[in-house]
């Protein structure tokens, strides 16, 4: 992808007085009024081409008494990221919504207003999306405290020392949630449930009067208990005869507020935390967490460590797509047997991984500066084995087995289709995107770590359905393989350093702001961290792909069958754990 | 549309099917054994790869880490010297903030002394991330193989300093490899610890 580089645009002489450079200390950007977003931002997607808007989201400056919203656009053609900020008073925080310009803004700003109260202006559904709807308050708010407050930063001084207590001693049963003034679970009783719980969806699919047959659309919930949908989510599909009208994914189900666990955390903490976001690609959350804190610490890992880091990735991506392509075809009847096939391959891969990390899902591997110890010789071995022998032999089957079947290409070519230009609109990433025919790929479009070494192609199809996106996962994952096979040739001798620098508990993180983003198996997987030079982060946000995968499902649903939502939602390729975060 | 998809797919379902058995009657020890296991799970397992627990059992890895144990060193009179300090790295660095200490007092002048007199791990809070025991100067508190933990009462699930504290010849024997480097490490240390109080006599 060489492309001439283009100077970045002086946006600050393009909008005189409402865009300033952001000149805080470690930060880096645009500042922009509020009331000139909208137009900075048309003038961004339509004269500068920064066409996808990757993240957004809001930090809590509470000493300032300021609400800030952070974007990170880019290109779909590659290239560092356009950073700007939009500043509102912390008391009345209204901004307008970017929706309108960046539909893929839609979630994001939901998640900002449930979890920071930042209203958006102009938005087509701002309600709250991971909390319920009579949460009392905005837990990301700096000022927010829950029933049982321990402290503000770890380690809790009740915790550390003295003998144990039990928790539920402090924290008992009826006084362990705030509800807002006047709420009385045992007393309340819901209006009109229904109205509550579809409203937005009845009121976007109300048809026009005229029709002469007379036909009434059904609203069906798919969920929160559904074998099919990978954990505890819903759908509220709207149906006219048996085709999809309309869709809203509800999620949160498992929320635990991983972002506020985050800022209580010390840095080095997170680490097996972001283990639990994706549990399928723990190794590969770990990388963008270390990423995004290494930039802030100006840390460089050894050669060894860098080439460990590559492996354990590709590894991870392998074994998520093989899981994601087995699981597919539980979701179309294949009841188990695909499924079972992928799972033997990896289990061998959660070998490597027990035997270099510890644990085969939780791997908490990866520190600042590198990783916690070596892959020891006899996971060596298996590693290299399973590279250039069995990995794309069991690949290769896993192609004859399904690809050329006629029963799954009958049931997902042509279904759920997904445009280019709506895969780019809706900020969609990894699998997803690629397989609507934009070859967008993190690695490659701005790559980190050492994967600008490694010769390897961006996997990328173009018809954008169902069947598109399971046979990326097979093109992917042989991709993967080709990167393997290329690190585990060059990679340094044993012996050679894997952490710069000594190990260490509690680092130094100079104040500033870093966006560490990684292509994980499942999309752009991004942490954006504000540190003000603490023991803590101040700020801790993570751009969880499926969660962003999932605007795109009403796109790629409405038209379709209420039968095939169950593959649509299994070609996405989701994990609750860091949908709900 | 023929068909012919289905077919092929189906010869692979087929030859997994056959395989299972082939390979049953091909290796004699392919159950019931550690060779069997290890076969099994080896990057040259072809047939069924279950493991059948709790008659068989995974080979565990040295690095496996479940939830942590302290180390004691048998003393000259079989006592108990305990290698914790209370130095409270462990209870800091611990993401999930499950382990308590209370330091020792000495019985004569009430000071407290560097030893542990209670310690406690809540084991339903821990999350087996092995940060405790990556950063421990003192070798002291060491991730554990044995993860059949169930237990009948909730209480239970804390584990105090008489059920965390285990021998240092069972670490020794789960993990040889890292006990072996810490215990060079620490030789070293008091070798040069040694040298400088000799070079400054």
């Amino acid at each position: 992808m060489a492309q001439p580089t283009v100077a970045a645009p002086d946006l600050a002489a393009r909008f005189p007085e409402m865009v300033t450079p952001d000149t805080r200390k470690g930060y880096s950007g645009y500042i922009v009024k509020a009331e000139a977003l909208l137009d900075f931002a048309k003038a961004l997607k339509e004269e500068f081409g920064y066409d996808y808007l990757s993240s957004v989201t809001g930090v809590d400056y509470l000493p300032q008494g300021l609400m800030e919203v952070v974007y990170h656009a880019y290109k779909i053609t590659g290239g560092p990221p356009l950073v700007f900020k939009v500043q509102v008073p912390r008391d009345n925080p209204v901004v307008p919504s970017v929706t309108s310009i960046w539909p893929g803004a839609n979630f994001q700003e939901r998640e900002a207003w449930d979890l920071l109260g930042i209203r958006f202006e102009g938005h087509p559904n701002l309600k709250r999306i991971l909390l319920w709807e009579g949460f009392w308050g905005h837990p990301l708010r700096k000022d927010w405290r829950e029933p049982y407050y321990e402290g503000e930063h770890k380690p809790f001084k009740s915790r550390t020392a003295g003998p144990h207590f039990w928790h539920e001693d402090h924290n008992p049963f009826g006084k362990n949630v705030d509800y807002p003034p006047g709420f009385d679970p045992y007393t309340w009783e819901p209006e009109t449930a229904d109205q509550i719980l579809y409203e937005s969806v009845i009121q976007r699919t109300r048809k026009p009067e005229q029709e002469e047959l007379h036909s009434e659309q059904v609203v069906v919930n798919l969920g929160p208990q559904h074998p099919s949908t990978h954990g505890v989510f819903r759908m509220i599909a709207t149906l006219d005869g048996e085709t999809v009208v309309a869709l809203e994914p509800v999620m949160g189900y498992l929320h635990r507020n991983h972002e506020k666990i985050g800022e209580r955390n010390t840095w080095i903490m997170n680490i097996p935390y972001t283990d639990r976001l994706d549990y399928i690609t723990a190794m590969s959350n770990n990388f963008g967490y270390v990423l995004a804190v290494e930039k802030l610490m100006g840390l460089e890992p050894p050669e060894r460590a860098q080439y460990l880091r590559v492996i354990m990735a590709e590894l991870t991506r392998i074994v998520n797509h093989l899981w994601a392509i087995g699981f597919l075809l539980n979701d179309l009847g294949a009841f188990f047997t695909p499924a079972l096939y992928a799972i033997e391959e990896r289990e061998l891969i959660l070998d490597v991984f027990e035997a270099a990390s510890g644990s085969r899902m939780m791997n908490n591997y990866m520190r600042f500066g590198g990783v916690v110890r070596d892959i020891p010789e006899d996971a060596w071995d298996m590693l290299v084995k399973l590279v250039h022998d069995r990995l794309p032999r069991k690949i290769d089957e896993l192609d004859r087995f399904l690809t050329h079947n006629e029963l799954i290409k009958s049931r997902t070519q042509g279904v759920g289709v997904l445009t280019p230009e709506q895969a780019i609109a809706l900020s969609t990433s990894g699998p997803v995107l690629r397989a609507s025919g934009v070859p967008y790929d993190v690695r490659r479009a701005e790559p980190y770590g050492i994967y600008d070494r490694f010769d390897f192609d961006v996997a990328v199809r173009y018809h954008g359905d169902v069947y598109d996106r399971y046979l990326i996962r097979l093109d992917e994952a042989r991709q993967s393989l080709r990167i393997l096979q290329q690190a585990v040739r060059d990679i340094p001798e044993r012996g050679a350093p894997i952490l710069a620098g000594k190990p260490q508990y509690q680092v130094r993180v100079p104040a500033g702001e870093a966006y560490g983003r990684v292509e994980g198996p499942k999309g752009e997987l991004g942490f954006y961290v504000v540190s003000t030079g603490k023991a803590n982060p101040w700020r801790y946000h993570v751009r969880a792909p499926s969660f962003i995968n999932l605007t795109a499902l009403e796109a790629m649903s409405i038209g379709n069958k209420v039968a095939d939502l169950v593959v649509i939602l299994g070609s996405i390729d989701i994990v609750l754990g860091e949908v709900d975060r | 549309m023929d068909g012919r998809g289905i077919l092929q797919g189906l010869a692979v379902t087929l030859k997994h099917f056959i395989a299972s058995y082939v390979d049953d009657f091909k290796r004699k020890n392919r159950y019931f054994s550690e060779e069997g296991v290890k076969y099994r799970s080896s990057p040259e397992v072809e047939g069924i790869f279950t493991i059948q627990y709790p008659e068989e059992r995974r080979l565990l890895h040295e690095n496996f880490r479940y939830i942590p144990f302290l180390v004691y060193d048998e003393g000259e009179n079989g006592q108990q010297d305990i290698r914790c300090t209370a130095c409270g790295i462990c209870a800091k660095v611990c993401p999930a903030q499950c382990i308590w200490i209370v330091r020792a007092k000495d019985p004569n002048t009430g000071r407290p002394v560097s030893k542990p007199a209670e310690f406690y791990i809540d084991t339903f809070l821990c999350m087996n991330c092995g940060l405790c025991a990556e950063f421990c100067p003192f070798d002291a508190i060491i991730m554990d193989h044995d993860y059949e933990v169930a237990m009948y009462e909730r209480a239970d699930s804390v584990f105090d300093l008489k059920r965390l504290l285990k021998s240092a010849a069972y670490y020794q024997d789960i993990r040889p490899t890292q006990y072996a480097e810490k215990a060079a490490e620490r030789e070293a240390k008091a070798k040069a610890k040694a040298a400088r109080r000799g070079a400054r006599k």
